[in-house]
């Protein structure tokens, strides 16, 4: 599947395309088939997300999980400071990032 | 250490404003990313893998207390409690926000720091010695040369769009502790024959994806010649330095294809020209900023014993202290390293605690070291055992200085959007490897690991040196030997094939014994590597 | 030919063509040449009694070398308009002025109030420029401004 991520303007969150709107969780993220430049261009355009780009990932039974081990810890956090992770209190956290 | 006056201060303030106005543009839409992000590189502002990362600047890598307890406050504040002290003497925050930027350069601007060209295609944070004023084997303190640089190159219009970033390196020793062969200009002070003060020039070093060692392109500038000088080298890069490819784009690449030689001449006749323009600051300026730079009041006869009954002080003293040219006194090093930890990260806490340290034992000066640690420069030995204590007490006593523990690494795959692959964790299960009796035993070994090509971890200058790459998706690491940052500056080569992450600390600890098998007396690692060259270190890792 | 939307000078501006740099110097009647990035600006310096206009042209702003062909230009004691054509924008005014730019010409119009807010942002600078304003380092120590004004 392809899904987006970017940051958010204001605050430099990562966030996540969910279908109406950014989350900035990654399993919040749907499959944009072949619309992902258009959204991007709508969305870049009107500041809702900055820096934006597709990726590349799998619907798994734990949730959406990008291909890359890049986006894979774009989506969790430092996997040295877990503390910081969006899940800190997910002992499962770093388990499928690497 | 050098203080603002009105016209410095106006500057900061200005620039705060500045960048405030351009942050407002680009969250109201009037201004695009596009024409934004190289206005907020210059205030050293990126946009990384997990959110927006700020980079402060550390001039020539001397700071006070006061500005160090500002960046612990910083840290708190407006990010995750802690700051990363980076390989170019400056320090960086991960988690900032673009709308709180502009308050945070005000706050720092209250204390004289900034981000000014921490980042972008201009001349960035000009580095130094961290023994700086401290040492006895320098000719002069090289930072007054260093600040008057810093002011020439900050704002300075015709170079803020140059074909990429410019690294300056100022030193006045022939022990070279700055890697400044490897700077896209490396400026050592030096005296001639007739006894007079003048600057040697380096120009095209650097590391990233073609590291090159800089040549010497002019033995002696004389000193009231130093900016015209400067300016003559930087014109040139300017004009000529390859702007249709971004990894061809340094000033190395440019002193390679033409030649040493050309591009001395090219020089050489901008500097004729320019020594007309009447650009050079009068050597007032110089002799106004020197006395900033003037010894401390230290204590006349101040006690040069310690008392070393307490073994762990011994061994910390022994490892990370340095001596100092005043009689009764010591350079300590404080180690970011802790075995397991993330090398260069300080918590909050501990860069307050050394900011009240500095001002209570030091004189109120601290350095940040391109190796990422943190440097007292000038502490009485009467204080040093309390000073330990302290630093102890708060996990910041780590005695590995240059031992194979001491790591330097990139924030890699971890942080890094330009990363390939992680360099912590590698750091990390290496500094586990190697007890402190096997540390001690292998002596000094500066080990240096980079996430990516562009090698903020100088791994090309590391005795051993790691490369992080991305193969088809995995992390694999690059093994080098034989690299060296100092006066006998070389480049690592690699062994052979990648590692995958446990693989490459098996090689570094094959690498380590093959050095112990064979050393000969005194030989560190890197003369061992020198003398018996690359075939036995090759043989043992691959098998 | 885009408008020039800033200028700093009280003569009349020029009305003919730039040309190339390399054809400047076999027509005897231009004087309006365009600079663009990979020219010599020094192949101008023995026509400078002629030139009436340079055009310095940013295809990219990220594209400094006009900057320094400015600066060569004014070192060498060229008088006339010095105008910085193409890709302009409000936040590279104040440094292409200090180069010694005269008039603007941006591809796209600047808000007149923020390019008025960019010339004037820096109450000093660190640097002699030739742009007539005296460096902080001259100010600190008294010197009178050694650099060629070309202010008027």
């Amino acid at each position: 599947m392809k899904i987006l991520t970017g940051n958010d303007l204001k605050s430099g969150a990562v966030i996540w395309w969910a279908g109406n709107g950014w989350s900035l969780h990654v399993d919040d993220a749907v499959d944009v088939g072949e619309h992902g430049d258009e959204i991007l261009a709508r969305e870049e355009a009107a500041r809702r997300v900055n820096s934006s780009y597709a990726v590349d990932a799998a619907k798994t039974a734990e949730g959406i999980r990008p291909n890359h081990i890049k986006e894979r810890i774009r989506a969790l956090g430092p996997t040295v400071r877990l503390d910081l992770s969006l899940k800190p209190a997910d002992p499962e956290a770093g388990n499928w990032v690497i | 250490m050098y203080k603002y006056d009105q016209y410095d201060q106006a500057m900061v303030d200005t620039r705060v404003e500045e960048f405030r106005d351009q942050v407002r543009r680009r969250i109201d839409g009037t201004l695009a990313e596009e024409q934004f992000r190289p206005l907020r590189l210059q205030n050293g502002l990126y946009l990384q893998l997990h959110a927006y990362m700020l980079r402060v600047a550390v001039p020539y890598g001397t700071l006070n207390s006061t500005q160090m307890r500002m960046l612990g406050d910083i840290a708190d504040k407006y990010d995750r409690g802690y700051g990363h002290f980076t390989t170019r003497q400056n320090i960086q925050y991960n988690w900032i926000k673009l709308e709180e930027t502009p308050d945070i350069l005000a706050d720092l601007a209250t204390v004289e720091m900034h981000a000014i060209q921490t980042s972008g295609n201009c001349i960035r944070n000009i580095s130094s010695d961290q023994y700086a004023g401290a040492s006895a084997d320098e000719l002069v303190d090289p930072r007054p040369y260093a600040e008057l640089l810093r002011q020439w190159s900050s704002f300075h219009p015709e170079f803020l769009s140059l074909p990429r970033k410019f690294k300056v390196a100022v030193i006045a020793s022939a022990t070279d502790r700055a890697a400044m062969r490897l700077h896209d200009i490396g400026i050592e002070i030096v005296k001639n024959d007739a006894g007079e003060i003048g600057a040697a020039f380096y120009a095209g070093g650097g590391m990233g994806r073609t590291p090159m060692i800089a040549p010497l392109i002019n033995p002696f500038v004389p000193i009231d010649q130093l900016i015209t000088y400067s300016e003559a080298c930087l014109r040139v890069y300017n004009r000529y330095g390859r702007r249709d490819n971004k990894y061809k784009a340094r000033i190395k690449i440019l002193v390679h294809e033409l030649g040493k030689d050309e591009y001395v001449r090219q020089v050489d006749e901008e500097f004729a020209h320019l020594l007309t323009q009447g650009i050079e600051p009068p050597l007032a300026e110089l002799e106004r900023i020197k006395p900033f730079f003037a010894d401390p009041a230290f204590e006349a006869g101040a006690s040069d014993d310690l008392d070393r009954s307490d073994p762990d002080f011994a061994l910390w003293v022994d490892r990370n202290c340095h001596a100092h040219k005043q009689p009764g006194y010591i350079i300590a090093t404080v180690s970011l390293k802790p075995v397991g930890g993330i090398p260069g990260d300080a918590s909050a806490d501990q860069i307050r605690l050394m900011a009240d340290l500095a001002r209570d034992y030091s004189f109120d000066e601290l350095r940040v070291t391109h190796a990422q640690n943190i440097v007292f420069p000038h502490v009485r030995k009467a204080d040093l055992h309390t000073l330990w204590q302290k630093l102890d007490a708060a996990g910041l006593s780590t005695a590995n200085l240059d031992q194979i523990g001491d790591i330097i690494a990139c924030p890699g795959l971890d942080y890094c959007s330009l990363a390939n692959a992680r360099s912590i964790p590698v750091a990390q299960k290496i500094s586990e490897r190697f007890t402190p009796a096997k540390s001690d035993e292998i002596g000094e070994l500066k080990l240096k690991i980079s996430g990516c090509i562009n090698a903020c971890g100088h791994h090309h200058a590391g005795h051993i040196g790691i490369l992080g790459v991305d193969k088809k998706g995995i992390e694999n690491y690059q093994l080098l030997l034989g690299g060296c940052e100092g006066a006998d500056t070389s480049l690592g080569q690699i062994t052979g094939p990648g590692f995958s992450e446990d693989g490459i600390v098996d090689a570094v600890e094959k690498a380590t014994e093959v050095y112990l098998a064979n050393k000969q007396g005194e030989e560190r690692f890197l003369d061992t590597y020198r003398r018996i060259g690359m075939a036995p270190f090759k043989e043992a890792i691959y098998g | 030919m885009v408008e020039t939307q800033f200028r700093f000078r009280d003569d009349e501006p020029v009305a003919d063509p730039a040309v190339t740099v390399d054809s400047f110097g076999d027509q005897t009647n231009a004087a309006a040449v365009r600079v663009e990035p990979g020219d010599d600006a020094r192949e101008l310096l023995p026509f400078l009694d002629r030139l009436k206009l340079v055009e310095v042209n940013f295809p990219a702003f990220t594209d400094g070398r006009g900057y320094s062909a400015a600066r060569i230009l004014r070192e060498a004691g060229y008088a006339g308009e010095l105008r910085a054509v193409g890709a302009v924008f409000v936040d590279q005014l104040g440094h292409l002025r200090r180069c010694g730019f005269d008039s603007f010409a941006p591809n796209a119009a600047i808000d007149p109030a923020d390019a008025e807010a960019a010339f004037n942002r820096w109450p000093d600078v660190y640097q002699a420029t030739g742009d007539g304003r005296r460096p902080i380092w001259a100010k600190r120590h008294g010197h009178e401004q050694h650099s060629n004004d070309q202010r008027g």
